[in-house]
Order: C-alpha cells, then sequence, then structure tokens
C-alpha cells in the first residue's frame, strides 16, 4: 500500500525504530533538520545542557532570532522592559556560548522565527522541522514535518539532534473549488476549525489537499498550515509543487546547481500515493466559502462574517453551551448581534499567521485612496526586517501611513503581547493573529480573528467588515484581493 | 526526574472545557529564564477573581486537577507544566488533552491522566459535594479514585514506564549515539545548513 506524504518523511528520518506494534509501540527516534530557537522557550534548555556539561550537537542545523519580546517602535534604544530585556541578553549570551547563529534585533534577517525560516530558504521540502513554538506547523506549508515542541524537547534536540516521537494518524483536508474575491487562506483554515473543533486534530498530522489549495501561493499556504496547531493538529502539511520551487529558488540557503536538481529530483516524490489511505477525511467547499471570523475565546468559536453571533442555545453540548455562555460573557457580546455591526477600537495586521509580504500587499489594497475610521487605532507589524524592507521598496509603508496606521518594526508583537503592543482592558480588535484566548493580546483584551482582507476593511468602517461593505474607490483598487 | 507510582490528594473540580495554556500561564510570566519559582503565575488571570476555585479553602491546597475536556490547548510553553507543578499539582485529570501539553507534562513528571468525560462528571460531583476529599491517582493499576467512584484512566505506555522509572529522555537517547551518528553519515548534501550564514 502506498503512503501519505507525513509517513513519508517521517520515514526518510528514522534514526531507530522504536519496538513493539499498535498503540503499544515504543516512538520512534527521529533525526530533526533544522531547529529554530527564539528567547522564550530556550533559557532553561541551555541552562539544562550546561548543568549536564553537554554540547549542542549540530549548530550547523540551529538558527536563533529575537521575536517574542522585541519592541517594535525605537528598536535602537535598550528594551524598557527590565525582564524582556534579560531574556533577550540571555539568549545573545547562550547563542554566543554554544556557537549558535543569532538573528538579533536591528539585524536584517530578525523577525518571527516562523517567518524568518522560509525566506532564508531554510525551509525546505521533506524536512523535519521544530521549534520551542506551537506555530512551528507554518513550515509544513513546503512539505516539511513541522512541529512545536516543549523546552525540554528543545534540550532534547540541542543535545541529539533527535526526537523520540510515536507515529501519528493522518488526516486529509480536502479544499475543492474557487475561493469567491476577497475569500483567503485564512478563511479556509478558520471554517476548518470551526468545523473540526479545537480538539479535533488530536493526535493526527492534517495534509491540506484539492485544487483550492493547489491555487493558493506559499504565504497563503503558511497561513493555513499555521494554524493547525489551532484545530490541536501536531502538525499541517501540503504537498510541494512548481508554487514551492519557484519560491524556493535562489533563495540564500536554497540548493544550487546539480544540489538543486536532486533535491527537486526528491521533492517530487513527496506527495501522498494515488493508494494511501488517511485515517480521517474532511471537505471544505471552498466556492461556498465566506470570509469568516471568531466571536468567542477559542478558534473555533467562529462564524461567516455575514451571520449572527450565536446563542449557547444553538449548542447541543453542555460543555460547548457552557463555553459559548462563558465567551460571549468574555466578549461582551450578545447572541443574535450581526457580526458586522461590532465595531472595534483597534486593527492588528502582524503575527506568524499574516505578516509576509502578500498580507501586506492585499491590505494596502484595500486601504489604498480610503480613509480610516478615526475611531480605530490600526497597528501594521511586518513579520521580519526583510519583509517590512521588501514592502518599504514597494511603498506600502506610505500607503498604510497615510492611512493612518502605525508602520512598525518586525516581531511577535500584538500577537501575544509580551512586548509593550497590547490591548487595554475591554479594547476591541480585529486581529490577523492566530489566537483568541482570554487575555491573549492583554489582560482583558477582546479579539477577533480575521484575514488581513477583513482587517482592513474594518479598519475603514471601523465594524468587521469585507471589502464588499465598502463604497468603492474611483481608481479601482480592489482588484488583487482574491488570493 | 522524580518517579512516579500514586497520588492521593485533595482534587479541584475545573469545571471548564478548552483550559488554553494562556490560561495556565499568561504570556507576561514567560519572561523568565528560571525553571522553578512559576507558582505565583499558574491561572494568574483568573486567580485575580476571589470567587475562583484555587482562592477556596479546601480546594487551595488541592493536588489533583480535574478539568473539562481539551486541557493544555494553545501554545507550546512547558511553563504551563512548571507553573502547576510549582504551585503543587502532582496529576491532572481530563477527558481530553492537547498532545503538546501532554507531551510536556510527560517530560516534567506531572501526571496527565485521561479519563473519560462520563467519569469526570461523576468524580465533579463528589468533590463539589464535598469539598476536600482526596483523589488517589494509580500508575500502576491505571485507575482514579475519589469517594465511591473508581475509574480507569489512559495513557501511553512509553510515558507510563518512563513515569514508573523516573528516566530521563535525553540519557535514553545518547545510549543509541551510534544510530545518530550513523545517520547523519546518510543525509544528502541537498539539506541545507544554518552555517556557514549565507544572507540575501
Amino acid at each position: 500500500m502506498g503512503k501519505t506524504l507525513a509517513e513519508k518523511v517521517w520515514d526518510a528520518h528514522i534514526v531507530r525504530k522504536g519496538e513493539g506494534e499498535g498503540a503499544n509501540a515504543q516512538p520512534d527516534l527521529l533525526f530533526i533538520d533544522l531547529h529554530l530557537v527564539h528567547e522564550v522557550t530556550s533559557p532553561q534548555a541551555f541552562e539544562g545542557l550546561r548543568l549536564a556539561g553537554r554540547k549542542l550537537r549540530r549548530v550547523d542545523l540551529t538558527i536563533a532570532t529575537e521575536d517574542h519580546n522585541t519592541p517594535t517602535l525605537d528598536i535602537d534604544k535598550p528594551i524598557a522592559d527590565l525582564t524582556s530585556r534579560t531574556q533577550i541578553e540571555t539568549l545573545r549570551a547562550n547563542c554566543k556560548e554554544f556557537g549558535v547563529r543569532l538573528h538579533s534585533l536591528g539585524d536584517k534577517e530578525q523577525g518571527i522565527v516562523h517567518v524568518v525560516g522560509p525566506q532564508l530558504g531554510l525551509t525546505q521540502p521533506g524536512m523535519t522541522v521544530v521549534c520551542g513554538d506551537s506555530h512551528t506547523s507554518t513550515h509544513g506549508a513546503f512539505g516539511a514535518l513541522a512541529m512545536g515542541i516543549g523546552t525540554s524537547e528543545v534540550e532534547h534536540v540541542m543535545a541529539t539532534q533527535t526526537l523520540s516521537l510515536k507515529p501519528f494518524k493522518t488526516m486529509a483536508i480536502n479544499v475543492e473549488g474557487t475561493l469567491r474575491p476577497g475569500v483567503t487562506a485564512k478563511d479556509i483554515i478558520l471554517a476548518v476549525i470551526a468545523k473540526i473543533g479545537t480538539g479535533g486534530g488530536q493526535g493526527y498530522v492534517l495534509e491540506y489537499r484539492g485544487s483550492a489549495i493547489r491555487s493558493l501561493s506559499m504565504d497563503a499556504r503558511m497561513t493555513i498550515c499555521n494554524m493547525s496547531i489551532e484545530a490541536g493538529a501536531r502538525a499541517g502539511m501540503v504537498a510541494p509543487d512548481q508554487t514551492t520551487y519557484d519560491y524556493m529558488q535562489g533563495r540564500p540557503h536554497a540548493p544550487e546547481g546539480a544540489d538543486w536538481d536532486a533535491a527537486v529530483e526528491y521533492w517530487n516524490t513527496l506527495h501522498t500515493d494515488a493508494d494511501a489511505t488517511f485515517d480521517v477525511e474532511v471537505d471544505l467547499d471552498a466556492d461556498t466559502l465566506e470570509p469568516f471570523v471568531t466571536w468567542g475565546t477559542n478558534p473555533g468559536q467562529g462564524v461567516s462574517l455575514s451571520a449572527k453571533v450565536p446563542s449557547p442555545e444553538d449548542f447541543g453540548d453542555e460543555n460547548a453551551k457552557a463555553a459559548a455562555e462563558r465567551a460571549l460573557q468574555y466578549m461582551g457580546l450578545e447572541a443574535g448581534t450581526p457580526m458586522k455591526d461590532i465595531r472595534v477600537d483597534t486593527v492588528f495586521l502582524g503575527s506568524c499567521t499574516n505578516s509576509r509580504i502578500e498580507d501586506l500587499r492585499i491590505a494596502a489594497d484595500i486601504i489604498r485612496g480610503r480613509a480610516k475610521d478615526p475611531n480605530v487605532r490600526m497597528l501594521v507589524v511586518p513579520g521580519s526586517a526583510r519583509v517590512r524592507l521588501e514592502a518599504e521598496a514597494e511603498g506600502l509603508d506610505k500607503v498604510f501611513k497615510e492611512f493612518g496606521a502605525e508602520w512598525r518594526f518586525a516581531g511577535c508583537s500584538m500577537c501575544l503581547g509580551m512586548n509593550p503592543d497590547q490591548l487595554e482592558p475591554g479594547e476591541r480588535c480585529a486581529s490577523t493573529s492566530n489566537r483568541n484566548f482570554e487575555g491573549r493580546q492583554g489582560k482583558g483584551g477582546r479579539t477577533h480573528l480575521v484575514s488581513p482582507v477583513v482587517a482592513a476593511a474594518t479598519a475603514v468602517r471601523g465594524t468587521l467588515s469585507s471589502p464588499s461593505d465598502l463604497e468603492s474607490v474611483s481608481a479601482g483598487t480592489l482588484t488583487g484581493t482574491a488570493v | 526526574m522524580e518517579a512516579f507510582t500514586t497520588h492521593t490528594g485533595i482534587g479541584v473540580p475545573l469545571r471548564q472545557s478548552n483550559v488554553d495554556t494562556d490560561q495556565i500561564i499568561p504570556a507576561v510570566y514567560l519572561k523568565r529564564i528560571t525553571r522553578t519559582g512559576f507558582e505565583d503565575a499558574l491561572f494568574a488571570a483568573w486567580r485575580k477573581d476571589e470567587s475562583f476555585i484555587l482562592n477556596q479553602a479546601p480546594f487551595n491546597a488541592g493536588s489533583v486537577l480535574v478539568a473539562g475536556p481539551d486541557f493544555g490547548t494553545g501554545s507550546s510553553r512547558e511553563h504551563a507544566v512548571w507553573a502547576l507543578k510549582d504551585y503543587g499539582f502532582k496529576a491532572v485529570l481530563s477527558s481530553r488533552f492537547a498532545d503538546i501539553f501532554r507531551g510536556n507534562s510527560g517530560k516534567q513528571g506531572l501526571l496527565a491522566a485521561q479519563v473519560a468525560q462520563d467519569d469526570i462528571e461523576l468524580i465533579w460531583k463528589v468533590l463539589e459535594n464535598q469539598p476536600g476529599t482526596e483523589v488517589k491517582v494509580d500508575l500502576v493499576s491505571k485507575t482514579v479514585e475519589c469517594g465511591n467512584v473508581v475509574a480507569p484512566f489512559e495513557i501511553d505506555d512509553y510515558t507510563r514506564w518512563r513515569l514508573l522509572e523516573g528516566l530521563d529522555d535525553i540519557g535514553l537517547t545518547l545510549q543509541h549515539e551510534e544510530d545518530i551518528t550513523a545517520y547523519e553519515a546518510t543525509r544528502p548534501s541537498f539539506k541545507p545548513k544554518t552555517l556557514p550564514a549565507k544572507v540575501q
């Protein structure tokens, strides 16, 4: 019988097969091709190595960047928050001591770890990629098996360049059809999570398939794979194709010459075989999909933008009913309110979900020639220093600034508010990030997860909106919003 | 890691699903660079509310957390496990755990015991009707006991074995170092290296 993409990548990395069969099988020991490191989940791992007198086995397969704590203003000044500064300085000292490549604040390659890996060409098809960050699933867009790990596992990878892992089950997410204008990758993944639930992917590696996925750019595929973890999945993948190769070619760490040819020959084998079977298959119709937004406090609590805030009574399951009641209270929402009537205070365009160049282009296309709602503040935070430079070369920074948005430096920023970019209690935000948990963007803050398209239109109208709700502007600037 | 065989302690009923790791420990506490001392950070936002269960005796002395489904969703932060342990929890019971949280627990000697939701409901009732009732978690027999409720729980055999023996993962893996070296010799040359650094 044939193999799925995930199984092929898994099998190619087995250092030592676990003994036993089925549920009683011991985990396999897998080789890790790339270990991404940032300041938050690494200090205790480096300390563990030091205490045990161990070396970092493969510094040439390890790379670090500063992202979670970094300010997005005044980056040439010392970091004001002392604990943040200490954590960053600890990463710098650890990288120096162990010989790890680090892109620090101010460096042209600094940025969110999941934006930096792909843009340097370090993320490639068929690799195993890990990082002490749950959104490592992002790298699965290249047909890599990419997983978030905890700090003990970070230390384990540092010491051994391997991980002990139990095989996963496989789930196909089939998305067939053509997305309508204004509907994007973010809407696909929010709809998938609403459909299978925040625990629906638990124990599975998801493979996104179908014509709608194939037609997506790499930036859009990364958005989808990024949020696999919000469905509880350990990883999400898309099989590599010409779109992948076109993105890869010429990047600093992409293979060259004969290596490129050998790599492509191998990458062409990285697809699920016709006679392979998935443990579960889920279908989503791209043709009928609408912009999707969340109303609650977990990423599965989402509806179409044209729908209304649901009532707890809409949920059959007692736990879901109680969760909805609690979420409505926290979010300050009443059941039955049209989603489009919800007024926001802040719009955040950024995070490892939606901060790549294409996300900025899409948003800029919508706001160009339009005025921002005066009561809304908008933060635009590029995913990396490189994305920021690229955007500035295209003049996107001017579009955002003229619109009245704040043009910031790269980092995780308001996705989780470890730096000063936070919501005030009660403040409501349309956010292109990945988690609408209570207090995620700041204590008492209220988050609606949206696509960059909806974020931009919302900044214009002040209420959750799609581009179709906007009055047209003279130059027909809405072209190019379909991704 | 300390070995885990059985534990008996006050049960804390947390009637909530989707307890994500941002609730278990808010991001602001992740700036610390130590591995201990996170007890103040556990459920920090919720503990500001006087009616929260951990603000009530005898639950504040609890060591077995009994939670709703999908416990530990979200971020990979192992700090969530450290905070639970530092507060004094030895075991968490839920009908479904997020994968990364479950993995992190196993590394740190916190028992994540998967108990059927029907049994969780029965245990909740006992703990609410008789606050301070102890829960016995027995990893040898894979059962939990609370009042007159006795229920089985699930945990994968490998994690169970490691917990029972108190084994350190890195030490186990390094026993197979020659396998790692042999694998490294077979890796194709087109696989990327981070060093020497190349940039645009």
